[in-house]
């Protein structure tokens, strides 16, 4: 049996892609636009990849930028190594960095991605012009209402989860399923996104075997964590943010989302920078409207010379 | 020399060494930052008369060195429990950074880890209560592995707060059923080991005497 190639309105394949080494780890990476043009670095969220600025990037992309994106270290075409952390996403997208020019470039990234250049810009200004952090800026975590003995059995049930799925996961595999089935699983975390588009996500970010599609993720990821990072610290560090910066939030609470409102992050902001709030969008707010946010990134970015 | 027990911890192999054989409860030894494991029982641990075992983290010893680093110590704590699974219940003997990774473990598996013991050895500390500045870790490429450069790097700076560290201790003493479920031996005082040490089920003693203890508990 022969599937169409699923199309949606407006997606646009990257114009090039290539693999860069990151200390020896195999890193995916895609270009929108004219080879010579100011280069934009664009970072996803956990559990995407690159594909899903399909629509996005290419709208960058029409106005003067090379766009270059890339999949994360176990997403989309990035190879599957061993271990993960956050230094290592960052210096990930570091050695992208490092392909694309050594001069001050534009950058936009997407919840983890957000988060990732945060770090990244914070640990090397020099390297970024202007930054665009959509729902990736620090929020104040809220613990759940409980009395401390019940939280203690909590957590160790999330701590004790996590290791079998780590005792298990030698032998882990996706679930294979139909491009529909991956479709309205994805949808299940992220109900705010069409079923066309989500069939179109399968398309480009899974796999097809004898047995059905599966995701091309690395099946040992795992949602959620369990480190000693706090969100707190990020937070603290935001007045000090050395690059011109605008933060894009959905209002529309999601589960996937980081949960950041407007008014709590305002004292933090660096002078200058500002948190724009779209009422009628959730965490995916550049899939739920690519052309009002393509259009204040581009408007952001001329207004300060990025 | 026993050859080492094969153990597989998603993408790696690791390397447990059975440094004596024996009845009963085995002890479970977690080198330090950059070590392996030892290939005779150490003397100080004379006061065990079970089995021991000795675990290569990931990048070290014998274990899998992998590619591009990423190294945590959650992701060591499952490294350990990988061990754990393989033998059974277990007491713990933890070395520098094995201790934090003996702690981790204490607190997520309560009922299978009778008894840790925090000695002191390299990356005890690891880099502090709260995060330093910014920083992407690039180790040194002329590096030989083993250890893995990058695990040296990595797990001299990964932040491990005191209400990280308590909430695992807490979850020990709440949860195993033992009175005394971690025991100091260490003499260093990072400042998540200082936030243990007052914790309740938390004693601190020799090595010895530690073992001693555990010996008896069932």
């Amino acid at each position: 049996m022969v599937e169409e190639a699923v199309i949606y309105p407006g997606a646009r394949r990257p114009d090039r892609s290539r693999f860069v080494d990151s200390s020896g780890v195999r890193i995916a990476v895609y270009e929108w636009g004219d080879e010579r043009a100011r280069p934009l670095l664009l970072a996803h969220g956990g559990f995407d990849f690159a594909g899903t600025f399909d629509v996005f990037a290419p709208l960058l992309a029409e106005a003067g930028w090379r766009v270059v994106s890339f999949d994360h270290r176990g997403h989309g075409d990035s190879e599957h190594p061993a271990l993960y952390s956050w230094d290592a996403d960052v210096r990930d997208a570091r050695a992208v960095l490092d392909s694309v020019s050594h001069k001050p470039v534009a950058m936009i990234g997407h919840s983890k991605g957000g988060a990732l250049l945060t770090q990244l810009i914070e640990a090397h200004p020099h390297r970024a012009s202007a930054f665009v952090n959509i729902d990736g800026l620090p929020g104040k975590r809220r613990h759940p209402d409980v009395a401390d003995h019940e939280r203690t059995r909590l957590v160790a049930a999330e701590l004790a989860h996590w290791l079998d799925h780590r005792r298990r996961s030698a032998k882990k595999e996706r679930k294979p399923g139909t491009v529909d089935e991956l479709a309205q699983r994805r949808g299940r975390m992220n109900p705010r996104l069409s079923l066309p588009w989500l069939r179109y996500l399968v398309s480009i970010g899974a796999r097809r075997f004898p047995d059905g599609w599966r995701w091309k993720i690395d099946p040992t990821l795992r949602f959620g964590g369990f480190g000693p990072w706090r969100p707190d610290w990020s937070l603290e560090r935001l007045p000090g943010f050395p690059v011109p910066l605008v933060g894009v939030v959905g209002l529309v609470h999601e589960e996937m989302g980081w949960g950041t409102h407007p008014d709590k992050i305002l004292p933090y902001l660096p002078p200058g920078a500002r948190v724009e709030a779209f009422a009628d969008a959730g965490h995916f707010v550049h899939i739920e409207k690519p052309r009002e946010v393509a259009d204040l990134a581009l408007r952001f970015f001329e207004s300060v010379g990025a | 020399m026993t050859p080492p027990v094969w153990l597989n911890h998603a993408k790696v192999r690791l390397a447990l060494h059975p440094l004596r054989g024996g009845a009963g409860r085995a002890l479970l030894l977690l080198h330090g930052l950059g070590e392996r494991s030892p290939v005779e029982p150490p003397e100080v641990l004379d006061a065990w008369s079970g089995p021991i075992a000795a675990l290569d983290f990931t990048g070290h010893g014998e274990s899998t060195v992998p590619t591009g680093g990423g190294y945590t110590a959650e992701v060591l704590m499952g490294d350990a429990d990988a061990a754990l699974a393989h033998l059974g219940q277990a007491t713990l003997v933890g070395r520098g950074l094995g201790a934090y990774v003996a702690l981790l473990l204490a607190g997520a598996r309560p009922e299978e880890v009778r008894g840790a013991v925090l000695c002191d050895g390299p990356g005890l500390a690891g880099g502090g209560a709260r995060p330093a500045s910014a920083q992407i870790v690039s180790p040194d490429p002329a590096a030989v592995p083993p250890p893995d450069p990058f695990a040296l790097a990595e797990l001299a700076r990964d932040v491990r707060p005191p209400e990280h560290a308590t909430a695992f201790a807490r979850q020990a003493a709440v949860l195993s059923g033992l009175a005394r479920p971690i025991t100091i031996c260490a003499l260093e005082r990072a400042a998540w080991l200082r936030a243990v040490a007052e914790e309740p089920g938390v004693e601190e003693s020799t090595i010895s005497e530690a073992l001693a203890f555990y010996a008896t508990v069932r």
